[in-house]
């Protein structure tokens, strides 16, 4: 999975990496050459006493660290290009695609999860890249170059070479090997540590009201014991590491003099070429630990790479049509269910059941029924955040799969139960409603939806600050703010999904009564638990288990339908609602 | 940051997040005090002390080590030196005097006609050999102890951290943006624990290293010595410089990455409105920007900070053309001989890579401490004051009784003033109002979450401030409109607020509150797992499973604040039977909007701005047609709105 992502991604910039190889390729000749002339100063400079050799030879070392750091300078210009670019496309591939999903497919995945995978994920893969596009192309060149500049040297002591560099790589691999898991358990155990202060952190009212403080210090000791165990475990193997690598290091060394010693007493080496065999072989051995070091980080960017494959190799199962049809203007506003049922892929009960009704400008209709009973759900399928299972969703005469989306959500109002803003101000997020909306339009919006008091209170009036997700307004607040999004658009259908709920009743009242004559040209679809919220509505549905087990007005259901019965008297006693 | 300080003015006016006992912010937001790099690095130091012996121990062994992996090459040197010499001496015919050597070897150890004295090379080798085994054995043991000293250090501020978060205020919670102080306690510890256990080794090897290096570079030559020693300012200079310039591109990048983030968290988790407002275009374009400008000064973040090593190593070998030119002339005038130049380009080599070492351990510290410098601040917020040490009255009657109360969160803002009521024991007390009046603030200061500035509070005659809040609040059951569960199984999340219970009383508590309905139909029953964010049930069942939580610590005061806001009206129904069971004996507070469920309540209480405008039975209150009759007027007939609007 993250071959296959490194694969496609990169293949843009083919080019810069050729040239980030060529670069370090370049410098690390020039660096792997340096020792050789070196060997030159010592077995002709110094042996002959040729000052004058000395000098041209440091002033030809001098030019070629000079063109090495250009090289290198160059290489980690287009290493750090291809690598930022990289991520880049990533973070905007990962975000396009998710704009594709529907609900189903971001509730699948989950927001958060998305949020990582769309951030932290490709900063890890990013991470990766750019090292390797400075250790993994650097250490293989440096090895070879390493391994040639040395056979160069003296053939002789290559089977040091052919020693050294596979017990290093044996050596550090069975380091790393067992450093892995236990890095992979210490991230688990990280994880634990986290969970349990954000719960302790979120639920700190409850901790506290039941007395549990204990309880919970019991639950973190353990939690951090178990982390700090599994890390002194892993950062044993990491301090094993360098002292190892050291005593191969430098055994290989003993080794080179011992060998040499005798490959130079038998006239086949020069003692320059053993000064720089040495040189080359610490070199070969540095860039295989490097290159270890370098493996630690891929089992880390693998996982993030597979979950961001996993995105970007999921489709939505909301496909836009590829022929979209034009909404049939004389049927403004109407919506239709025809015989619909959905369920979740897998699920064994459909969340609704062969579900119908129709709907015309003026007429407001309401879906009542208790928790988990498939509202929500049916106020999804009209904007098509989900498709249905089988059966028909029509919005002006058309199958809603057939509306071009950004047709078919201009017509739409919709309030979502939980009342979502954006940061920005209370402008920002009206003009999500209608992005060229006048002030003296947000007001009215404002006033209908019971908001104007309180934002004119507010120091900055339209121009106040909104967090995100709007957590500086109250439940309330929120809902009425929500609420003035959608009558600013004036669309052609109301979607009002168990909007009023974080209202208390006499904002409610005010609030439909305000409603109703700004609504008489659109349909209003209202999901509500309260019975007060929708007693006027020209059609009730009631329903249960994804079912509709009544429909009618108020007071035909009170007549005939038990589920509205029990759900009437549950709020209101037999006289009242009568 | 900055956004959520820029939002205080709002969170001012208006209870943020809505939650329970959210009320106005306080003002002392976690202040972004300038980074003081010295205290608190030194702090941080100080946190290594209870391990002082292994800390010692650690520094002895590092020094050592270090002190035997410098003297390695300058013995090697010595073997060279005899190999060289055998080279040497083999090509000079046996018997030729000294005077008529070649100029260059003159003064060597040369035995002319002699070859390379292997017994004297393996003598040499054997002692290195020995050497550095030694030193790899005692680099290993100082990396084996300094691990446990780091891991256990950073053990012990987690544990601190803990041990604090359970002795701070409520305030503090409500007061700090939950994010950030979770941020804290998880991501800055980690980063701490990341900066000691990756610096602390290396920075002692590496600062000992470069000591030990230099020594033994001033030992075979001072002039090479010096020569080497121009590269230290030039290496820090040089690292300085680029340092100082992508430190400035680093924060620049992590301040992108959190404009990026936030921005992708906003735009998925509006998702669905982000879609049916058309808005995906704008979303999109917002962020390419932003992608744009992160990709822009990361690659300068990387770029710059990639200059560190390049340059390093050229002045490594720039180092490295100096020290051999300059050694080789020295050789050929005979003041040095050749394994000790060869002795001294390793010694050099090994120079240069600790202070690059360094260099780019200073970025790490510096984060580090910063992060510590966060945690520190936590462990230094104000605590709550310490627990009283009197007992609660003896037996169980659940009389609360507010006398001249008064209370503010928020210094400027007064809002409760002089409030007395009275619940008497057994009697079911409803608070109604508007959000933000006050109600949910009566909670909270029954159950000392906030201690009053003036007046007292008793439960059954004693001073709540007497008795320690543990006692306190064991006597009271609540249930809140936030449906906090734990990540594990249903039945341990009942049986949270009584650990001891049995499985009987276990499913009794979840019958009485209709938990054992909805259990029945999950595949796993009472074991199946409710996830960290308990998305796997639905918000009523969340409701209940509190409620049932409740119910189990059978408290002598219990308070329900909208605590079946989510349910449905049915099952709400089904509830206040089981509660009214749930309430007889004892003193319930209730908090609701839906006004049908307190109709039955001993005492009303209608309050609005944080006092209390009327209180009575609901005949009394509908018959005195204040507040309270229109809120409910307006609840059940439509009728109600043509006059009110």
């Amino acid at each position: 999975m993250l071959t296959q992502l490194l694969r496609e991604r990169l293949a843009p910039y083919k080019t810069w990496i050729a040239l980030v190889v060529l670069f370090q390729f370049l410098g690390v000749v020039a660096m792997l050459y340096l020792p050789s002339l070196n060997a030159d100063i010592i077995d002709r400079g110094i042996a002959t006493g040729d000052t004058g050799y000395i000098l041209r030879t440091g002033a030809e070392m001098l030019a070629i660290s000079f063109g090495q750091i250009i090289c290198s300078v160059l290489a980690v210009w287009f290493g750090a290009r291809t690598a930022m670019s990289f991520g880049q496309d990533v973070r905007i591939s990962l975000f396009r695609r998710v704009g594709t999903f529907s609900a189903r497919e971001v509730q699948q995945f989950g927001a958060p999860s998305l949020i990582t995978r769309s951030t932290n994920d490709v900063q890890q893969v990013q991470m990766l890249v750019l090292m390797a596009c400075t250790i993994a192309v650097q250490s293989p060149i440096m090895m070879v170059g390493g391994v040639i500049m040395a056979l160069r040297e003296d053939r002789g002591l290559g089977w040091i070479v052919v020693v050294a560099v596979p017990a290093l790589f044996l050596c550090v691999g069975f380091v790393v090997s067992r450093m892995v898991p236990s890095f992979r358990v210490m991230q688990a155990r990280i994880d634990e540590v986290n969970r349990v202060l954000r719960e302790q952190i979120s639920g700190i009212r409850v901790v506290r009201a039941f007395v549990r403080e204990p309880h919970e210090a019991q639950r973190f000791g353990k939690a951090n014991d178990d982390l700090t165990a599994v890390a002194i475990s892993a950062g044993r193997w990491m301090a094993t590491m360098f002292p190892l690598v050291m005593l191969v290091l430098n055994v290989s060394s003993v080794a080179v003099i011992w060998f040499g010693g005798h490959r130079i007493d038998d006239g086949e080496m020069m003692p320059g070429a053993m000064t720089a065999f040495l040189s080359y072989l610490m070199q070969i051995l540095m860039s295989v630990m490097m290159a270890t070091f370098m493996l630690i980080q891929i089992p880390r960017a693998a996982v993030c790479g597979d979950r961001i494959a996993e995105v970007l190799g999921t489709t939505t199962s909301v496909e836009p049509p590829a022929d979209p049809v034009a909404p049939d203007p004389a049927l403004r506003g109407h919506l239709a269910l025809e015989q619909v049922t959905f369920a979740y892929p897998g699920a064994e009960e459909p969340v609704l059941c062969d579900v119908s009704f129709e709907a015309r400008p003026g007429q407001v209709v309401a879906v009542i029924g208790s928790t988990g009973a498939g509202k929500t759900t049916l106020v999804n399928l009209v904007p098509r955040l989900f498709d249905a299972t089988s059966g028909v969703v029509r919005v002006a005469g058309q199958d809603v799969r057939d509306l071009d989306p950004d047709v078919l959500w201009a017509q739409l109002g919709l309030v979502p139960q939980k009342a979502y803003l954006f940061s920005g101000t209370v402008r920002s997020n009206l003009q999500h409603g209608k992005p060229d909306a006048t002030d003296e339009e947000m007001w009215a919006a404002l006033e209908v939806a019971q908001g104007r008091d309180f934002v004119e209170a507010l120091p900055e009036a339209l121009d106040a600050p909104v967090a995100q997700g709007g957590t500086n307004f109250s439940g309330g607040q929120r809902q009425r703010l929500a609420i003035a999004r959608a009558l600013i658009r004036k669309p052609a259908i109301y979607l009002f999904d168990d909007s009023f709920s974080a209202l208390d009743l006499a904002t409610d009242a005010r609030l439909r009564a305000a409603l109703r004559p700004e609504t008489v040209d659109a349909t209003v679809v209202i999901v509500a638990q309260r019975v007060t919220t929708i007693k006027d509505a020209d059609l009730i549905l009631v329903l249960e288990d994804g079912r509709v087990v009544g429909r009618g007005t108020h007071h035909e259901l009170l007549a005939d339908c038990a589920t509205y019965q029990e759900i009437v008297t549950s709020q209101m006693s037999a006289e009242e609602a009568a | 940051m900055a956004k959520t300080q820029e939002f205080k003015a709002t969170e001012r006016i208006e209870a943020p997040q809505g939650g329970p006992g959210r009320g106005a912010m306080g003002g002392g937001m976690v202040g972004q005090k300038a980074m003081e790099f010295v205290p608190s690095g030194k702090r941080l130091a100080a946190r290594l002390r209870p391990d002082r012996g292994k800390a010692v121990l650690v520094v002895l062994l590092g020094v050592v080590s270090v002190a035997l992996m410098s003297v390695g090459p300058r013995i090697l040197g010595h073997a060279t030196d005899i190999v060289f010499n055998g080279f040497i001496g083999k090509q000079i015919p046996p018997g030729t005097p000294e005077s008529e050597w070649p100029q260059a070897v003159q003064g060597m150890d040369v035995v002319p006609g002699q070859g390379v004295d292997f017994d004297a090379v393996a003598h040499v080798l054997m002692i290195v050999l020995a050497i550095y085994v030694g030193a790899s054995v005692l680099g290993w043991l100082q990396g084996f102890i300094l691990n446990t000293v780091v891991q256990n250090t950073v053990r012990t501020l987690r544990q601190d951290v803990e041990d604090k978060i359970n002795r701070l205020p409520l305030g503090y919670f409500d007061r700090s943006p939950r994010g950030e102080l979770l941020s804290r306690v998880t991501n800055d510890i980690d980063n701490v624990s990341t900066t000691l256990q990756q610096t602390m080794s290396q920075l002692l090897t590496s600062v000992m290293t470069v000591f030990a290096v230099l020594a033994m570079m001033f030992w075979i030559s001072p002039l090479l010595a010096l020569v080497a020693l121009v590269t230290v300012p030039m290496s820090l200079l040089v690292t300085a410089q680029i340092m100082k310039r992508s430190q400035g591109q680093f924060v620049a990048q992590w301040r992108r990455t959190g404009a990026l983030n936030a921005h992708v968290e906003e735009s998925f988790s509006g998702h669905a409105l982000v879609k049916v407002f058309g808005r995906q275009e704008e979303v999109e374009a917002k962020f390419a920007e932003e992608n744009d400008e992160l990709a822009k000064v990361s690659f300068g973040a990387q770029f710059v900070s990639g200059l560190i090593m390049p340059s390093m190593m050229f002045i490594g070998n720039l180092n490295y053309v100096l020290v051999a030119v300059i050694g080789a002339l020295r050789v050929a005038n005979g003041q040095l001989s050749l394994g000790e130049v060869q002795a001294f380009i390793q010694y050099s080599r090994q120079f240069t890579q600790p202070l690059t070492q360094i260099a780019s351990m200073v970025n790490l510290l510096q984060s580090g401490v910063a992060s510590a410098e966060r945690v520190f601040e936590l462990l230094d917020a104000d605590e709550e004051p310490v627990d009283a040490t009197g007992a609660a009255a003896p037996g169980r009657r659940g009389e609360v009784a507010f006398e001249h109360v008064s209370f503010r969160y928020d210094e400027d803002r007064p809002l409760i003033t002089d409030l007395s009521l009275v619940a008497r024991p057994g009697q079911t007390v409803a608070i109604v109002g508007p959000t933000g009046s006050g109600k949910t603030t009566l909670v909270n200061l029954v159950m000392r979450f906030y201690d009053i500035d003036a007046g007292r509070i008793t439960l059954d005659g004693v001073d709540i401030t007497a008795m320690p809040r543990a006692a306190l609040r064991s006597q009271v059951g609540m249930v809140l409109q936030d449906t906090w569960l734990f990540a594990g199984t249903i039945r341990d999340n009942i049986a949270y607020g009584r650990p001891g219970a049995t499985e009987d009383e276990i499913l009794a508590a979840a019958r009485a509150t209709f938990v054992d309905r909805f259990v029945h139909s999950l595949p796993d029953g009472y074991d199946s797992l409710i996830d960290e964010e308990g998305s796997n049930l639905s918000a009523g069942e969340r409701q209940l499973i509190t409620i049932a939580r409740a119910f189990l610590t059978d408290p002598a005061l219990l308070i329900l604040d909208e605590a079946t806001s989510s349910v449905d009206t049915r099952t709400e129904l089904l509830l206040q039977h089981a509660m009214a069971a749930l309430r007889t004996d004892r003193t319930s507070f209730v908090i609701a909007h839906r006004l049908s469920t307190i109709r039955d309540a001993d005492l009303i209480l209608v309050m609005e701005e944080g006092a209390i405008v009327e209180q009575g039975t609901h005949e009394e209150l509908l018959a005195a047609s204040g507040a309270y009759a229109r809120l409910y007027q307006s609840q059940f007939t439509a009728a109600a709105v043509g006059e009110e609007v």
